[in-house]
């Protein structure tokens, strides 16, 4: 199913606007990710989509050619995924992953086998009769997938669906979820404020702050070729470079830059595996830290811009706190950014 | 565990006490299966009074039971929906409501009583039958079934659990039978066995409201104790003891396993 949402906003009844007008379309079986800082409104857009909330009059939600904007949440046909999983503590497991397909009074044999299947694709199946208040926060997000999974929905939604688990445990669980969703071919909307579960899970994410929607694209879009300074900061940690720019040069407290033609009213950032130790470079500065991080150093240099720059440098040497050191950037690996206004 | 002067204190005190409650009770009991209770125990025991108070007080003893049940059938069908409605709506003007239902528990049983025979008193029909009775039991029970429910739903994460059945495609009628009762189900047993155990031991408002014909439980008692002889005014305290002791301890039990779900 394609999903179409067409100058989609939400103003809560106190005057919050939490979700500013923004189109978005979602192809058929494609995984996006609603991606960015807490309080952006995923959540709002995510509920607009389900029809939990009353998005504000103009705002226009489609399934495919259908327009569900004023259809009720529950003739929608929309699988959930709560952040708290929101299972049915009165129900067993194979209750709750059956509970959709009973209200929609599919006949009792049909459901029995539909719920073993989910069963055995969520990999729950020596759990069916436990009650659900006696599983572990994994097992219950599987069983919360397997639930709305379960009656075939058009669309599946899940906000923050690792956030309830600890950190150990989400890493090993991020796989595991792209790899579930990735079987079972549906379109998906997948809310999250951590970019490298949008990065393991998504085909494409949309990067929203403070209710406006940044840029959508695939990750590899995002990461180099990034619209605003938010998203280059957002996505991969730009550093911003903050100098003046005259004659086709950015010049910094650490040498000059040379940019490309043209180039004025511009922030310009880099990204640490793009800051190169180089005897012959045009920037200096002084080495304030060094860390070893497995494969590389990352190394705090001072002096270049007025903030620390870090430079992730690869060789089997790095150089020691208090070393003055040269550095280069290559003119392409700049992201000139248009200045932000707000 | 030692036992210190202050121990040894505080254990007669407690000791005295519950003899001061439950000696009284026992000798009451005891003198209603006495053949003679001023011959005292020697005089042999009997059922003869049990009987007695059965064939006198027959009635008053299925009316009670009637009038709890029906009470009991008006305060789940008005109290969890209404509990249901204030769960969903947290807001000032339910707070206000709260209060208001929960008045006829600040207000003395008698007043109550009062205010309904002025307000209905002219409408004989209804003055003169049991369901008169029943709205003061309904009135003074009520805020017990609603506090109970609502206190069990506000400590689940009711909004989540309706949007999640929502999705899955459950209406609100269906959400209600299959999530919120379910769910809900400790804060009504206890309120349901509060309700029960209120109405059959109610005595201030019923006592005000009822007629000669219409007896309830505790004013057939205090009827016996005004006007039978002694052993069997004192068989008929046997009799509701048998009542409602269980009743209290089933609505104990309730209450706590409710406390506990909403803590
Ligand atoms: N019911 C509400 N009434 C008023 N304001 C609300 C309501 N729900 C959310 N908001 C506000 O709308 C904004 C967006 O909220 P939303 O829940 O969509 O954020 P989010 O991106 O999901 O954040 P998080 O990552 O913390 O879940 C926030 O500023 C929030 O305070
Ligand atoms: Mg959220």
């Amino acid at each position: 199913m394609t999903l179409t949402i067409r100058n989609a906003s939400k103003t809560y009844p106190d005057g919050t606007r939490a979700l500013l007008p923004t189109d978005l379309t979602v192809g058929e079986g494609e995984i996006l990710s609603l991606l960015g800082p807490s309080g952006c409104g995923k959540t709002t857009l995510l509920r607009i989509i389900a029809g939990l909330e009353t998005p504000d009059a103009g705002t226009q939600v489609r399934f495919d050619d259908e327009d569900v904007t004023r259809l009720a949440v529950e003739r929608r046909n929309v699988g959930m995924v709560f952040q708290s999983y929101a299972l049915f503590p009165n129900m067993s497991v194979r209750a709750n992953i059956g509970y959709g397909l009973k209200v929609r009074k599919v006949p009792r044999a049909e459901r029995e086998q539909r719920v073993d299947e989910v069963l055995a694709l969520c990999r729950l199946g020596d759990y069916a009769e436990r009650a659900v208040t006696a599983l572990s926060g994994g097992q219950r997000q599987r069983v919360a997938l397997a639930r709305a999974m379960a009656p075939r929905p058009r669309i599946l939604l899940l906000d923050e669906p690792l956030s309830a688990l600890d950190a150990a445990l989400r890493d090993s669980l991020r796989d595991e979820l792209a790899a579930m969703l990735r079987q079972f071919r549906i379109t998906a909307v997948f809310v999250t404020h951590d970019q490298a579960e949008a990065l393991a899970i998504a085909d494409r994410i949309a990067v929203m702050s403070q209710g406006v929607m940044q840029q959508v694209g695939r990750p590899e879009e995002l990461y180099r070729e990034p619209v605003s300074s938010f998203v280059a900061r957002f996505i991969g940690n730009a550093m911003p470079l903050p100098g003046t720019i005259a004659d086709g040069h950015l010049i910094l407290p650490g040498g000059r830059l040379p940019l490309a033609a043209g180039t004025s009213d511009a922030e310009v950032f880099v990204r640490a595996e793009d800051v190169h130790l180089d005897e012959a470079g045009p920037l200096s500065g002084t080495v304030e830290t060094v860390a070893f991080s497995g494969g590389h150093y990352r190394i705090g240099l001072a002096g270049v811009t007025g903030e620390t720059l870090f430079a992730t440098h690869p060789g089997r040497q790095a150089p020691r706190p208090g070393d003055s050191v040269r550095l280069r950037i290559d003119a392409g690996d700049l992201l000139v950014l248009p200045q932000d206004r707000s | 565990m030692r036992l210190t002067l202050p121990r040894l204190l505080q254990l007669a005190v407690t000791l005295l006490t519950a003899a001061f409650l439950i000696v009284p009770a026992i000798q009451s009991i005891l003198a209603g299966l006495t053949v003679n209770y001023f011959r005292g125990l020697s005089s042999g025991f009997t059922l003869r009074w049990v009987g007695e108070v059965w064939r006198l007080y027959a009635d008053s003893i299925l009316l009670s039971m009637g009038l709890a049940v029906a009470c009991l059938g008006v305060t789940l069908v008005i109290g969890v929906p209404a509990a249901y409605a204030l769960a969903k709506n947290p807001g000032r003007l339910s707070r206000i409501l709260e209060e208001f239902i929960s008045l006829p528990l600040a207000v003395p049983g008698l007043a109550l009583a009062l205010a309904l025979l002025q307000l209905y008193g002219s409408m004989t029909g209804f003055r003169t039958s049991w369901t008169f009775i029943l709205v003061g039991h309904v009135l003074y029970t009520l805020p017990f079934m609603v506090r109970s429910v609502l206190a069990v739903l506000m400590a689940m994460d009711l909004k989540s659990l309706e949007e999640s059945a929502a999705t899955l495609g459950a209406s609100t009628v269906t959400r209600f039978r299959t999530i919120v009762v379910p769910n809900a189900m400790p804060g009504i047993l206890a309120g349901a066995l509060t309700v029960v155990t209120l109405s059959i031991g109610e005595f201030n408002l019923t006592w005000m409201l009822h007629t000669p014909y219409l007896k309830t439980l505790p004013v057939g008692l205090a009827d016996s104790y005004a006007s039978m002889r002694l052993e069997i005014a004192s068989a008929y305290t046997l009799v509701f003891f048998v009542m409602i002791v269980p009743l209290l301890m089933a609505m104990q039990w309730a209450t706590d396993r409710a406390q506990r779900i909403s803590r």
